[in-house]
């Protein structure tokens, strides 16, 4: 354990290290976190300036929504985009052959060897909507720690779905692209979850949980809390399962993994 | 005259071979655009109290169009610029006796073709699933759409080719374009119909080009009525002023070439 910790430590001293020598990107990813925000908060304001409230929620609360989903944005920036998607380079030019002689969990290097710094101004402005919508509706900055369990949830069950797509590669090198379209109905999860009809609802919580990454999170924030330890239990539950679910589908895989041009 | 059909003809279709060969590839690619309809959901339910003049059926067209013209105006040619300019492999291009926007040009349109039939089976999808929102529009209003859309291609094809020119001096051309399409995104109608935006924006919008690349197609496919007397200019007005920046950036950024790699 203790290993793995100085592995790690070491592991994103040296990635930031690297990213560091392009300094011009902060500005850029800075730049663009803000206009993501803005055009966030734009696309909310059309429904609450014509005096229509999502799924019964306040412009605030509903802002705590984008802050979670924006949070969340910045965890995949972070670690999942610069990681799971390179799995598929790893197979496609052979290069697993080297994390797997590797003295380390294969799936803990392949997750977690690079830790992007670019995601930092997502992470403060989904912060900042957080805070925002705290002070807005009065509650105490102790909602918004409340709120990390839940947050920690979402961040298991993402892992889970965005490894799973990830390590599919290993058969159908083709599908490379296979994330962006978990992170488009990702989208989904900038509104409430009772903002949509029923059979959206239906699909975006049993097939797709996106209800449990931003909606639950957000839920603890504006306290809007019946049934809210249910919610919470399932989405520690599920995203559990996935996390057992996606080590034993990398040691399957691992399997088919057939060591391209060695 | 002859021999640039030939030529053309020549490239769509060896291009055409190219794309099918990525097939699974595409297809990804038209899944992860379902950003419009996730969208529509949440402006179905929003209808439904009734605020926003719309009803719910009309929203479910609107964003079901604004599908289709996404999917008929992707444009990634900054990309594959890059690629070239960075590698150097533009110098073999620039020996060929045809213009290198050619090149690109078949492999966007040829992309189209590739895409026609999981668009198709997207349609009928949808309209399975709702089948209130079907209607058969006017074949005039067909008529509009091709154009606008063919027009729409066209401004956003150079738009991005413009950028793409700055490849020549910086490395991150591309993120430039991510500026660009965070613009796109949240003012071209995507996520919402202009119709709901604030009066003073919407007419000022109507003076950029973002509109044009999105909302006015997916409206004429509605059968709402075009503006022609406005359209046209505003998109030859913005096509001369992109056009000659290109033909400027495009002879500064060959002087400045340097065909590094090849």
């Amino acid at each position: 354990m203790k290993r793995y910790l100085r592995l790690l430590a070491l592991f994103w001293s040296t990635s930031v290290a690297q990213e560091m020598e392009y300094r011009l990107n902060f500005l850029l990813a800075l730049l663009s976190s803000l206009g993501s925000a803005a055009g966030g908060l734009f696309g909310l304001s059309l429904f609450y300036r014509a005096g229509h409230a999502l799924s019964g929620w306040t412009y605030p609360e509903a802002v705590a929504v984008l802050g979670v989903f924006t949070l969340l944005q910045a965890f995949s920036r972070a670690l999942l985009f610069p990681n799971l998607n390179r799995i598929v380079d790893h197979v496609q030019y052979g290069t697993l052959d080297f994390i797997l002689l590797k003295p380390v969990d294969s799936q803990f290097w392949i997750s977690l060897r690079i830790l992007s710094p670019w995601a930092l101004p997502d992470a403060l402005m989904g912060s900042l909507l957080l805070m925002w919508a705290t002070w807005q509706l009065k509650r105490s900055f102790l909602s918004l720690m409340g709120a990390l369990p839940a947050i920690l949830a979402g961040i298991l069950i993402l892992y889970g779905l965005w490894f799973f797509l990830a390590s599919l590669t290993i058969w159908f090198v083709k599908i490379y692209n296979v994330t962006y379209v978990l992170q488009s109905f990702l989208e989904a999860g900038r509104f409430p979850i009772g903002a949509y009809p029923a059979l959206f609802r239906w699909f975006f919580t049993f097939v797709l949980p996106v209800a449990f990454l931003t909606t639950v999170p957000a839920r603890q924030v504006v306290g809007r809390t019946a049934g809210h330890v249910g919610s919470l239990v399932m989405a520690w539950g599920l995203g559990l399962l996935l996390f057992a679910g996606s080590r034993m589908f990398w040691r399957f895989a691992l399997r088919f993994y057939t060591s391209a041009s060695s | 005259m002859k021999r640039w059909i030939r030529t053309l003809r020549t490239f769509l279709g060896v291009y055409y071979a190219y794309m099918l060969e990525y097939r699974s590839e595409i297809y990804l690619w038209a899944l992860a655009g379902v950003f419009p309809f996730i969208l529509m959901g949440v402006w179905i339910r929003a209808a439904e109290s009734g605020h926003f003049g719309w009803e719910p059926v009309r929203f479910a067209r609107y964003f079901f169009a604004v599908y289709l013209t996404r999917q008929l105006t992707v444009v990634w040619v900054i990309y594959e610029f890059e690629e070239t300019v960075l590698k150097g492999t533009l110098s073999f291009y620039l020996l060929q006796p045809v213009p290198v926007v050619l090149r690109f040009l078949s492999s966007h349109l040829s992309e189209r073709l590739a895409r026609l039939p999981f668009m198709l089976a997207l349609t009928l999808f949808f309209f399975l699933l709702y089948p209130r929102a079907f209607w058969i529009p006017d074949p005039r209003h067909i008529l509009s759409f091709l154009i606008l859309v063919t027009l729409a291609f066209g401004l956003r094809f150079l738009i991005q080719y413009t950028l793409s020119m700055l490849a020549f001096w910086t490395e991150r051309a591309a993120s430039v374009d991510e500026f660009f399409f965070l613009a796109y995104l949240f003012l071209s109608g995507m996520i919402a119909p202009l119709d709901v935006f604030p009066e003073g924006l919407r007419r000022f919008l109507m003076w950029t080009p973002f509109p044009y690349m999105l909302y006015t197609p997916a409206r004429a496919l509605m059968g709402g009525t075009v503006p022609w007397n406005q359209v046209l200019p505003v998109i030859a007005l913005w096509g001369l002023f992109f056009w000659g920046l290109y033909r400027i950036l495009w002879t500064r950024g060959l002087r400045h070439y340097s065909g590094m790699g090849a």
